[in-house]
């Protein structure tokens, strides 16, 4: 075990410095001195902020020394300093990234959970109206722009039937502690995290039916029905947890793109994570920013990963062998 | 000829593809005709503003906050989402066939290399990876067409990778070493053509993968300026959901339509490419 863990986080170090590398080449192939894209042509590229970006990044100096440089501070987590916001990046990043993380968390808990739930119905009604109806609803929400469905949704529940609020974190000025708190929060999460939810859910249906049906076709499955079980416990006592894997499997290679989709709901629900901090920065053309956002958020997928592969080796001992 | 016939024998079998292949031609038919349709384009004021849908026959789908007609801008942006949807496909094809067949070809070390640099374009968040290069780059037709390609590539590449692990073992493609083609011949007309079908499949979801990440850049207010897109006028509609919620849902419900006959035409020409492997 000791050995896998080893060996996984020295496969995840060429990733990170992979990332670091690509995105200092995007900002070098930019138009112009990375100079002027990091502090962008508008506004706040006053001359002691140009000439600290060249500090900070060592842009006087020849291309492979930047890049050593450029490497250096980023894993030191030397980010520079946002004249936007008045704050150093990493403490902007730090402050902003919780209220994500809560995001694509309910966001994966929905789509599991009811993407299991809707693949395990089509399965044990496989070929059935039921079935149908279950499989054209999982292709609809394939199909959703995330940020229109988001846009109805606030149409509906918060416009016309006035049950959700539009958009927040929580409700401003309100000053609820405890358990209000958690509730209002719960409360602003709902259409958001439905929202983001909705493609992975339909993905994760397709793929709890097919591996329902495969699960079915195996013999303790035989046995268990010839025993006299029935079928709701032959359902979600042997097949359900035999058929996970594969949605786990997923779940975990999804958090990338969920990122992405958490900026479109963020900016639809005017959520204060990273994804809008991300949107207003390129707007106010905060390249370092946006671009240290981009870096971070690629680690953090790759950390991920990581703790979702040790994960499964410690459920499943069968897949440290490979 | 034959074999178009007998695929289109196998794809009619499954009558919602058939539906999905109509609604594709239909959205092309709006594409290819909108400035016949619609020659005075999407931009022009042409009645007052804020009509519902249904209240004027000549403007069926109702008019914008300034008087536009909306199903000209659903036309005309039709031809927006196409155009970026296919080319940013070809772009991630050509990325993505030449890095997964040398991959798959050549094994070894060049295999370990190229499927690691995969890997990492895999890891940062497509669409924030999307908006970045859009974004540092300037939003035009072209940039955002090559960005789209640019983070599309890795499915395919992996997808050609292992047709080509898989197909480099048959007969056929050892039978064309041993009467000493070279690699590249062997590439092109031996396994290429073999490890087609399933790339087709793919990329019929990656264009409509590609086309709802243009509508999205659009919606940001990141797509090209000069151009009426659906998620531009999402994106303008948004200001007035409040009161006029049509404005955004009409250019939605093209892109889920659209995107939905992608998706379904995909699942036919699935099953008509593979007859072996029937889904389901």
């Amino acid at each position: 075990m000791m050995s896998y863990i080893a060996r996984r986080l020295l496969q995840a170090v060429p990733a990170v410095f992979g990332i670091i590398i690509i995105n200092f080449f995007v900002l070098h192939l930019a138009p112009g001195d990375a100079a002027d894209v990091l502090a962008g042509e508008a506004g706040a590229a006053n001359e002691a902020y140009m000439k600290q970006l060249r500090e900070t990044f060592g842009l006087d100096q020849p291309l492979y020394v930047q890049l050593y440089e450029y490497v250096a501070n980023i894993l030191q987590l030397n980010l520079g300093y946002s004249f936007r916001h008045n704050m150093a990046v990493a403490d902007l990043i730090a402050e902003r990234l919780p209220a994500t993380l809560w995001l694509m968390l309910s966001a994966v808990f929905l789509a599991v959970g009811l993407g299991i739930l809707l693949g395990v119905t089509s399965a044990r009604f496989v070929n059935t109206i039921v079935d149908r109806i279950a499989s054209v609803l999982a292709l609809l929400c394939y199909s959703t722009p995330v940020f229109w469905i988001g846009l109805m949704m606030i149409v509906l529940f918060s416009v016309e039937l006035g049950w959700l609020p539009s958009g927040g974190f929580e409700t401003i000025g309100a000053d609820f502690t405890g358990l209000d708190r958690v509730l209002d929060v719960l409360w602003h999460t709902l259409m958001p995290a439905l929202a983001l939810s909705l493609f992975y859910l339909a993905v994760y249906a397709r793929l709890m039916r097919a591996s329902m049906l495969e699960v079915y076709r195996l013999d303790f499955v035989t046995t268990a029905h010839a025993k006299g079980l029935s079928p709701a416990r032959v359902a979600f006592k042997h097949v359900l947890r035999n058929a996970l894997l594969p949605v786990v499997t997923m779940a975990g290679l999804h958090l990338g793109g969920m990122l992405g989709g958490a900026v479109v709901v963020e900016v639809v629900f005017s959520w204060p994570g990273i994804g809008r901090l991300a949107f207003d920065a390129i707007f106010q053309r905060d390249f370092n920013l946006v671009l240290s956002i981009l870096v971070l958020s690629s680690v953090l997928v790759i950390v991920i990963n990581l703790a979702v592969d040790l994960l499964y080796a410690w459920l499943d001992p069968r897949i440290e062998i490979r | 000829m034959r074999r178009l016939t007998e695929f289109w024998r196998r794809y009619r079998r499954n009558v919602l593809a058939v539906l999905a292949f109509g609604v594709l031609l239909v959205v092309a038919a709006m594409a290819v005709f909108a400035d016949l349709l619609y020659p005075q384009g999407p931009w022009e004021m042409v009645t007052r503003p804020f009509l519902w849908p249904g209240d004027r026959s000549q403007h069926l789908l109702g008019s914008d906050m300034l008087g536009r007609d909306v199903m000209a801008g659903i036309v005309h942006g039709s031809r927006v989402s196409l155009l970026i949807g296919v080319v940013a496909t070809a772009v991630a094809f050509i990325i993505g066939t030449l890095v997964g067949a040398t991959a798959g070809y050549f094994r070894g070390w060049v295999d370990d290399v190229l499927m690691r640099f995969t890997e990492i374009f895999q890891t940062i968040p497509p669409f924030m990876f999307l908006i970045v290069l859009v974004a540092i780059f300037k939003p035009s037709v072209t940039t955002i067409t090559l960005a789209i390609g640019i983070v599309s590539w890795p499915t395919l590449a992996r997808l050609v990778r292992s047709e080509f692990l898989t197909l480099r073992e048959r007969d056929f493609v050892q039978a064309g070493f041993v009467i000493g083609m070279s690699n590249t011949r062997i590439i092109l007309t031996q396994i290429l053509p073999n490890a087609l079908p399933p790339v087709i499949v793919t990329s019929s979801v990656i264009v409509a993968t590609a086309i709802i990440n243009e509508s999205a850049l659009s919606f940001l207010g990141l797509g090209d300026p000069n151009l009426m897109s659906w998620g531009t006028m999402i994106g303008a509609g948004r200001q007035v959901l409040r009161n006029a919620w049509y404005l955004t849902a009409l250019p939605g419900i093209a892109i889920l339509l659209t995107v939905l006959a992608l998706n379904i035409a995909g699942d036919g020409l699935n099953d008509a490419l593979n007859p072996r492997l029937k889904s389901g």
